[in-house]
């Protein structure tokens, strides 16, 4: 496993930033999706997302690659933005 | 790809460990002091030790702080009144002071003046004037408030190494392979072996525990590092006022209006009565009195705490003027909700009773012998690979030499910042300006020495330099308690005055802990054998 300072400067980048992003947007979605009221389905996801964060912390320093980290992150940020938006757009219409 | 993935997770185990170390350190040893922080108080204000103990219907001591804040505050917008619990035997009142004017734009909010007192429960008289100081709601608020820095700022540095703490234990299991066979491994005097052992041992014996805090300890802050989950769920729906308002339901206080008005405040006696018979007779907890006197006045009463695990507790709220129940709240909590009151109160452990409250404590000291073993297997190893270049008289590098010195001002100088905290109680003269801030700076006098000294030599000479002055600080503490009060351990044991009694023996014991870590650490100076130095941090806290 090599481990270049660059690359592991990049895998922190996407561990600490990244990993909150994606906790956050997990919080979110989950707050707009899950069917149950407005207060119980963010509490839900705002108890998960720390959840989230670890395991995607995990995910980037176990990846193969600095780049393949970044996509790991990358697309599952992507589908749960689409659901964010999703449910946004639903909530004004 | 199997070994891959374990050798990446203990890169990983290793690295968010040692770069939040230093702070975890100091935030588990708060933390853990903080479960008995209202004994430490208790201790600290010796003026208060001789107060009746004469437990006192909860009516009457309810009506003395009535009375009180009457005389000294019937102005204030808020009365806060907590009735005595048996950890806490006096009627604590707080109320605040006229609200500050408006801030100017870009200045910060000036705060509310608080001003409390604490009352004999029995005559309503002040339970004589206590010194000022923090006592243990400093360690309790540099648990994560740190100090010296603004809340905000502390607030995100805790919570980030709180969750690299998560990502370490999560990923020390994943990197463990023999987890239970480990915990029964210990093989002293084999270097680096040891420190694992000694790690491992700490880490696996209360790993629930850790797993648990570090976790309920992001859960406590968390709607301020993950706000978006009520923020979207609630951007059509009032935000994230609304938001609150749903969860924590405890009704009028905070949005209450003064009417300007005056009235008079009707009896709380019968307010008392009846919210304790529908908590089928439980014990009430903390009365706020929303602007008394006026004709808008509110009265909350909450249920005691330590009723159930959860933080939440069901409140009742009245007319202040004339007595009539307008609400109650939080009879029935959603999952959620309840699950977050849970972990909430899992953290903060006010629910338990001594014995658990006790295994919480214990617990927690491990924890910051994992830590403190974990900082120290780290800089072990380093110095392996330095051992060719220290044979040929060559010298460590940078990182090792800032690792060993941060280490030793740490581990082996926040219990002297402890010890030297409780000393200034004692010693710092009654009576002077800003006396609880006097103290607290002592904190840090102390703690910025060691760490200076530590980073100037962190040799294993220092090590036991500083783990005995620890050892005397804490030892001395019932000798300093004895030639400073009249509760010494004689007398405290023989009343059962037991905040005062365990407070005691507990500072004893650490301080016999830290005596055998520098004992140990001087007997094996010689021989520079790390393995004696392991065992000799396991027994200190």
């Amino acid at each position: 496993m090599s481990r270049s300072k660059l690359g592991v400067a990049s895998r922190a980048v996407a561990a600490i930033g990244g990993g909150y992003a994606l906790g956050g947007l997990s919080a979110a979605v989950l707050a707009l999706w899950l069917p149950t009221t407005p207060a119980e389905a963010a509490l839900t996801g705002t108890l998960a997302s720390f959840v989230v964060y670890v395991c995607a912390v995990m995910w980037v320093f176990a990846a193969r690659t600095a780049s393949r980290a970044w996509i790991g992150l990358a697309v599952p940020a992507a589908l749960l933005g689409v659901l964010l938006l999703a449910g946004l757009s639903g909530s004004i219409a | 790809m199997k070994e891959g993935f374990r050798q990446s997770m203990a890169w990983l185990h290793t690295w968010s460990g040692l770069l939040v170390g230093w702070v975890l350190f100091l935030v588990f040893s708060a933390g853990t002091a903080a479960y008995y922080r209202d004994e430490i108080t208790f201790w600290m204000q010796p003026e208060l030790h001789a107060a009746s103990r004469t437990p006192a219907p909860q009516a009457d001591a309810l009506a003395h702080g009535v009375d009180f804040l009457q005389r000294r505050g019937p102005e204030s917008p808020r009365w806060f009144i907590t009735l005595p619990t048996e950890r806490e035997p006096t009627v604590r009142v707080f109320w605040s002071g006229p609200p500050p004017p408006p801030a100017a734009p870009g200045e910060q909010r000036r705060r509310t003046r608080f001003e409390n007192a604490a009352l004999d429960p029995a005559s309503g008289e002040v339970a004589s004037a206590a010194r000022a100081t923090r006592g243990g709601e400093f360690i309790y608020r540099l648990h994560f408030d740190l100090h010296y820095i603004p809340t905000l700022w502390a607030r995100w540095i805790v919570g980030f190494c709180a969750m690299f703490m998560l990502v370490a234990i999560v990923s020390g299991i994943v990197t463990h392979k023999r987890i239970f066979k480990d915990f029964f491994t210990f093989r002293p005097k084999k270097g680096q072996r040891s420190w694992l052992d000694a790690h491992n041992a700490t880490a696996v014996l209360a790993l629930p525990y850790h797993l648990m805090i570090t976790y309920t300890g992001l859960v406590t802050l968390m709607f301020m590092y993950m706000p978006w989950g009520p923020q979207v769920a609630y951007k059509d729906h009032g935000g994230i006022d609304a938001f609150f308002a749903d969860v924590f339901p405890s009704g009028g206080p905070r949005d209450a209006k003064a009417s300007g008005r005056h009235a008079a405040l009707a009896p709380l006696a019968p307010m008392l009565a009846r919210a304790r018979a529908h908590w089928d007779g439980a014990p009430a907890g903390r009365i706020v009195v929303s602007h008394p006197n006026d004709a808008g006045a509110t009265v909350s009463i909450s249920r005691q705490e330590g009723r159930g695990l959860s933080q939440n507790q069901p409140s009742m709220l009245f007319d202040g003027t004339s007595g009539a129940l307008l609400s109650t709240a939080g009879d029935a909590p959603r999952a959620a909700a309840e699950t977050r009151g849970v972990l909430y109160g899992l953290h903060i452990a006010r629910f338990s009773d001594p014995l658990l409250r006790a295994l919480f404590f214990v617990a927690g000291l491990a924890g910051c012998l994992m830590v403190a073993t974990g900082l120290l297997l780290w800089a072990v190893k380093e110095r392996q690979t330095y051992a060719k270049v220290l044979k040929r008289g060559g010298r460590i590098g940078f990182g090792l030499r800032l690792v060993d010195g941060l280490n030793l001002g740490n581990i082996a100088g926040v219990p002297i910042a402890f010890g030297a905290y409780f000393w200034a109680n004692r010693l710092v003269p009654v009576g002077i300006d800003e006396r609880a801030a006097v103290e607290i700076r002592w904190f840090f006098i102390a703690w910025g020495a060691a760490l200076l000294a530590g980073l100037a030599r962190p040799t294993r000479r220092m090590w036991q330099l500083q783990l005995g002055i620890g050892a005397l600080l804490f030892a001395g503490l019932p000798l300093l308690n004895a030639l400073t009060t009249a509760t010494h351990l004689g007398v405290s044991l023989r009343t059962g005055l037991w905040p005062v009694a365990g407070f005691d023996l507990v500072a004893l014991a650490l301080g016999l802990g830290l005596g055998a870590a520098a004992w140990i650490t001087g007997r094996v100076r010689h021989k520079a054998k790390p393995a004696a130095a392991a065992r000799a941090v396991e027994a200190a806290p």
